[in-house]
């Protein structure tokens, strides 16, 4: 069983200059409520791996416009453009990642595995200052595993062990960080009893568990 | 009707029934619209396969989205995913096209649309993987651009996307597959000629199979 911790908690898990994941696909299935107390909090110096830049007022994008993100690692940040002025000002640095790419990145470092060989990328800048294989008549690009400090992860429903469910498409990345960071802060809407057979983030990978106000 | 429209009405006769497509962001989605008498599977890269028509304001569930972050609808017998199984299935050839917009073409198939140096930089997102995955890649895009400068050129010159990947190229003029030799004029629409394409394209094209299309005039 699992308490459920005050979100002000996170003030002892988070410090400045953290890594930290956060799921969610443009906003969608983003621990919102854990990145308003990170803003208010005013904690610094942060990497995000996140899978886009958020909007400026949703999602991760609230802190890169609060100025608390050093280093963003994401797939897309074009409905951001605060962080595409940040990144050619130079105030941010920005690693912009395949999105299929970033996600075995993240998988690989959860399942101790040291990176993966894809194809994606080949002949393009991404594949700058990476090793390329060639195996069975086909080049792949050698993506070193990615892990971070902390993953910050949202369910629709916990179970009171914190097995999680993550209804519809807010599920993305959220799984998969949840296996790929030292601590791992799930954030979930609901308490309820979950089917065994439903669990999409079983609880062991879950380190402390939130709860979302009720709207 | 206007170039973008034919586009996506010519896009959407390239599919063939209970095909998986991926449609990308802006043009590439009107596709949907004109899919008629065969069962296609659309997939949205962020988590879900069955990509139903876009909800009324008083159905709009926050927590079912699209790869844009829009809202949507999920068909009958949709289902959802995580990203692994999202980008496996791209990456992995489940899905037979995958439909995006482009910057540039060229020649020997490169494309590049995710990037222009010094002024746009919205990143690739899944782009790179669709088309080095997928088993068909066919560009919807109007002709030239803005200014009225060609897209379809000898060698891109915008950082690429993906190496040799495109296999057909939907534009209000016409209709151009790449093959191993070049590019290939398959089909021009009235009342464009020819010529016009040739001109309007700065990579040297095949014409001799191509073949005058009237239904979008009528």
């Amino acid at each position: 069983m699992k308490t459920i911790e005050p979100i002000a908690q996170l003030s002892e898990y988070i410090k400045d200059g953290a890594s930290i994941m956060v799921g969610g696909f443009m906003g969608c299935g983003t621990p919102e409520a854990l990145i308003d107390y990170l803003v208010e909090q005013k904690v610094k110096d942060l990497t995000i791996i996140c899978n886009d830049a958020g909007y400026p007022d949703k999602g991760v994008g609230k802190l890169i416009v609060n100025h608390q993100v050093s280093h963003l690692i994401a797939s897309h940040i074009g409905l951001n453009p605060e962080a595409g002025k940040q990144m050619s000002e130079g105030t941010m640095k920005v690693t912009l990642t395949p999105q299929g790419t970033l996600a075995e990145q993240i998988r690989a470092a959860g399942a101790g595995l040291g990176g993966i060989l894809t194809p994606t990328g080949v002949g393009t800048i991404v594949e700058e200052g990476k090793e390329v294989l060639h195996l069975k008549g086909k080049d792949y690009l050698l993506e070193e595993a990615l892990h971070a400090d902390i993953a910050l992860i949202y369910a629709t429903a916990s179970d009171a062990y914190g097995n999680l469910i993550h209804e519809k498409t807010t599920r993305n990345f959220n799984p998969i960080m949840a296996l790929a960071a030292e601590k791992v802060i799930a954030l979930t809407r609901s308490i309820k009893e979950i089917d065994p057979n439903c669990v999409m983030t079983p609880h062991v990978l879950v380190d402390h568990l939130m709860k979302e106000e009720t709207k | 009707m206007n170039a973008k429209e034919i586009i996506a009405r010519r896009v959407a006769e390239e599919l063939e029934d209970q095909d998986l497509v991926n449609l990308g962001i802006g043009l590439p989605t009107m596709v949907a619209n004109y899919i008629e008498g065969k069962e296609i599977f659309l997939q949205s890269e962020n988590g879900l396969i069955g990509l139903g028509p876009t909800p009324s304001e008083e159905d709009i569930d926050d927590d079912l989205t699209n790869a844009g972050g829009q809202a949507v609808t999920l068909k009958d017998g949709g289902m959802y995913f995580d990203s692994l199984m999202s980008f496996s299935i791209i990456r992995g050839g489940h899905v037979d096209k995958t439909i995006l917009g482009s910057l540039q073409v060229d020649e020997q198939g490169n494309l590049a649309n995710w990037i222009i140096p010094g002024k746009m930089v919205p990143g690739m997102g899944g782009a790179m993987d669709l088309v080095t995955g997928a088993k068909k890649v066919i560009i919807a895009m109007t002709h030239t651009n803005k200014k009225g400068q060609a897209k379809i050129l000898k060698e891109c010159t915008l950082p690429l996307t993906a190496k040799q990947e495109v296999d057909l190229i939907i534009t209000e003029m016409g209709v151009i597959e790449v093959r191993e030799d070049g590019l290939h004029l398959l089909e021009y629409n009235a009342p464009h000629t020819i010529e016009d394409i040739v001109q309007a394209t700065q990579a040297h094209l095949h014409t001799k199979e191509a073949k005058e299309n009237t239904k979008w005039t009528k």
